[in-house]
């Protein structure tokens, strides 16, 4: 993502990492400055975050997504929050206090369950697109309990329970409900709740589950896949505004 | 945001450990063989040694194998094989990894000392359950392999008081040994050799606390990932000269480093807590990542579970009956709150990390709210890492380094 000195969004592009991180990091660069309209040497200061964040040979520095979804959030609601990020790969829940400062962050265990992989997984395993689960779950109005833990014996179970006659959304539903109850579990929800990450930016039923269960309101943040991407670029506006004042310089 | 290129500071008395240690491994091999004079006793890390000591037995701590195992990262090759005779995954990986170790016939101390073929053979083993009841079940595994006699304590657990009646108990029950140890050693029960080895484990604890305490001094001249290495004789020999003479080296380094503003981590900007076990297959990536980060660990409850503070060779059973009951893994939740808040205090400390060790419950803190109520009581930022401390199936490298990395991120946000 790259943004100017108002911190308007010029530009961004999502790719799939999947082994190549420098390649694919490479990429994503080239495409958000394609959609930018800028060159490489116009882009003045570069943040690298998230699980590839070391391997991004171009970037000035790394921070971590934990500091990123906080710090893009907090841009958005400058007030004490809880942000939940739902990833692919893990789940965060950051507590801010009104100053924007961290008082707090829980990351989930060394466990899928919950996570996005979990919903891909399931999504593969039901023949479901993964893009359609959001719809099928919401067709359902009696959500299946779910009693596994373990995203492979979950898989088990939801196919047994559709061999014994029980509707696939309400399955679906149950898997969503399951999500929202391991993040619930990971610590308490204070302040204004905002959801962000990939999950919530096309399962939009998370947060609306996740309001319901919690008994709190829950809004999903603007472009919630990339806020990490945006709090990284606020975070390099103010490594250059830095340097800049070092330096002399205006931006 | 991270710095490459720092690294841990090598210790010179490190050069002294290892010979130190090298005579205590050879030493055990030539008993085992008959090559010497002696017996050998298996103990557990918190056990007896001192009563055994006084028997003339030679100490082989399992626990501190265990540990080895961890380190050289061997466990992960063993703890399957022991898993497959019937011990979980979900108990000690200490056990796990020694007892594998054992069913293949292999130490990694044969890499290390040459001529050492296997661990020396026991002919008697001594448990405490002050630390856990997996010991009890470790060591009588091995007194069924070796056919030998398995003597232990069963230690009052979970205090929020040590009491007279639980003293008692253990005064007892160590007394009880007696006609064991003498059997299997040959020797009779002398309380001044007692009272001796119980003096020298004393002098030993004083100065393992004492070097312990230089952390203390900002920045500090030494980390936890130091003191797991250092603490070896503490451990393995206290109750000789060696362990006093060896404490006294490495202290009048820890000293001269301090003398000459030497700090174990350059630009020592955070000071943190470790509770709970090592995690010994990552100790120097770890090391590293905090180096990076300019955070120096400067306490852990695990480093100071070798201070015991109440031996008194003038009341050699109850005193050392008191220093074994009274050890913060054997206590209430609130007599560790209160334990750990002190040590927060007096070591300057920003912020505290809990190592949640899966196979390890009895040595993590963080099952019973304790980060959450620590944070609200001092005011400091917690931080949870799940791990183990021998099987690294139940690590995660880079949800534990982003862990550190972004609780170091938060540490700076309120300490300027």
């Amino acid at each position: 993502m790259i943004i100017d000195a108002a911190k308007t969004i010029l530009g961004s592009f999502v790719k799939k990492t999947g082994a190549d991180l420098e390649g694919s990091a490479t990429e994503a660069f080239e495409g958000a400055l394609k959609r930018a309209g800028l060159s490489p040497e116009e882009v003045r200061s570069i943040m690298a975050t998230g699980f590839g964040r070391k391997s991004v040979s171009f970037a000035q520095e790394t921070v971590t997504e934990i500091s990123c979804h906080s710090r893009g959030c907090y841009h958005y609601f400058p007030q004490e929050i809880t942000v939940v990020d739902i990833g692919a790969q893990d789940n965060k829940i950051i507590r801010l206090d009104a100053e924007g400062r961290r008082v707090g962050f829980k990351i989930n265990r060394k466990c899928a369950a919950g996570t996005g992989a979990f919903l891909e997984e399931m999504a593969y395993r039901l023949d479901i697109p993964l893009g359609d689960l959001d719809a099928v779950a919401r067709r359902s109005n009696n959500a299946a309990e779910i009693g596994s833990y373990c995203t492979v014996f979950t898989a088990t179970e939801v196919l047994d329970r559709i061999r014994r006659g029980e509707k696939v959304e309400d399955l679906v539903r149950g898997l969503y409900i399951s999500v929202v109850k391991r993040v619930l579990e990971m610590g308490l929800l204070s302040g204004r709740v905002i959801v962000t990450g990939g999950v919530v930016a096309f399962n939009p039923i998370v947060a609306e589950l996740l309001s319901e269960r919690s008994g709190r309101e829950v809004e999903i943040a603007p472009h919630p896949q990339e806020m990490g991407a945006f709090g990284a670029a606020l975070f390099a506006l103010e490594r250059a505004q830095t340097w800049a004042v070092q330096g002399g310089e205006s931006l | 945001m991270s710095e490459k290129g720092l690294r841990r500071k090598e210790i010179k008395a490190a050069f002294d450990l290892k010979r130190v240690t090298s005579d205590y491994y050879y030493r055990m091999d030539r008993i085992s063989r008959g090559e010497e004079k002696g017996k050998i006793a298996w103990c557990t890390s918190v056990g007896p040694a001192e009563l055994l000591r006084a028997f003339g037995f030679e100490l082989h701590y399992p626990e501190n194998h265990g540990a080895i195992l961890g380190t050289t990262r061997t466990a992960m090759e063993y703890i399957p094989l022991a898993n497959a005779i019937g011990y979980s995954p979900e108990i000690c990986s200490y056990l796990t990894s020694d007892i594998g170790a054992y069913l293949k016939g292999e130490t990694p101390l044969s890499k290390v000392y040459p001529g050492i073929e296997s661990l020396p053979k026991p002919d008697l083993l001594a448990y405490n359950t002050n630390q856990c009841r997996d010991v009890q079940e470790w060591f009588e595994f091995y007194g069924r392999e070796f056919q030998v006699p398995v003597v232990g304590i069963n230690t009052p657990r979970a205090l929020v008081e040590v009491r007279e009646i639980d003293i008692a108990s253990v005064v007892r029950q160590l007394m009880a040994m007696i006609p064991t140890l003498e059997e299997v050693s040959g020797e009779r029960f002398d309380i001044e050799r007692f009272k001796e080895s119980l003096s020298l484990s004393r002098r030993c604890s004083e100065l393992w606390g004492e070097v312990l305490g230089l952390a203390k001094h900002l920045p500090s001249p030494w980390t936890f990932f130091d003191g797991t290495i250092h603490m070896g004789p503490a451990v393995c020999l206290r109750g000789t000269q060696e362990a006093i003479d060896y404490y006294e080296v490495l202290k009048r380094e820890l000293k001269e480093r301090i003398e000459g503003g030497v700090a174990a981590v350059d630009g020592e900007r955070f000071r943190l807590y470790w509770e709970g076990m090592p995690i010994w297959g990552k100790l120097r990536a770890l090391s590293e990542q905090f180096s990076e980060l300019h955070a120096s660990i400067v306490v852990s409850t695990y480093c100071n579970s070798w201070i015991f503070s109440a031996f008194d060779e003038k009341k050699p059973f109850e005193s050392m009956a008191r220093a074994y009951t009274e050890i913060f893994i054997n206590r209430a939740e609130r007599v560790k709150e209160a334990y750990i808040a002190k040590m927060v205090r007096e070591y300057r400390v920003d912020g505290i990390i809990f190592h949640d060790s899966r196979t390890c419950p009895n040595n993590s803190n963080a099952r019973y709210g304790m980060p959450q109520r620590l944070e609200k009581r001092l005011g400091l930022p917690c931080l949870v890492i799940d791990a183990d401390l021998n099987d690294l199936r139940c690590y995660s490298e880079e949800q534990t380094r982003t862990n550190i990395e972004a609780f170091v991120e938060q540490l700076a946000q309120t300490k300027r």
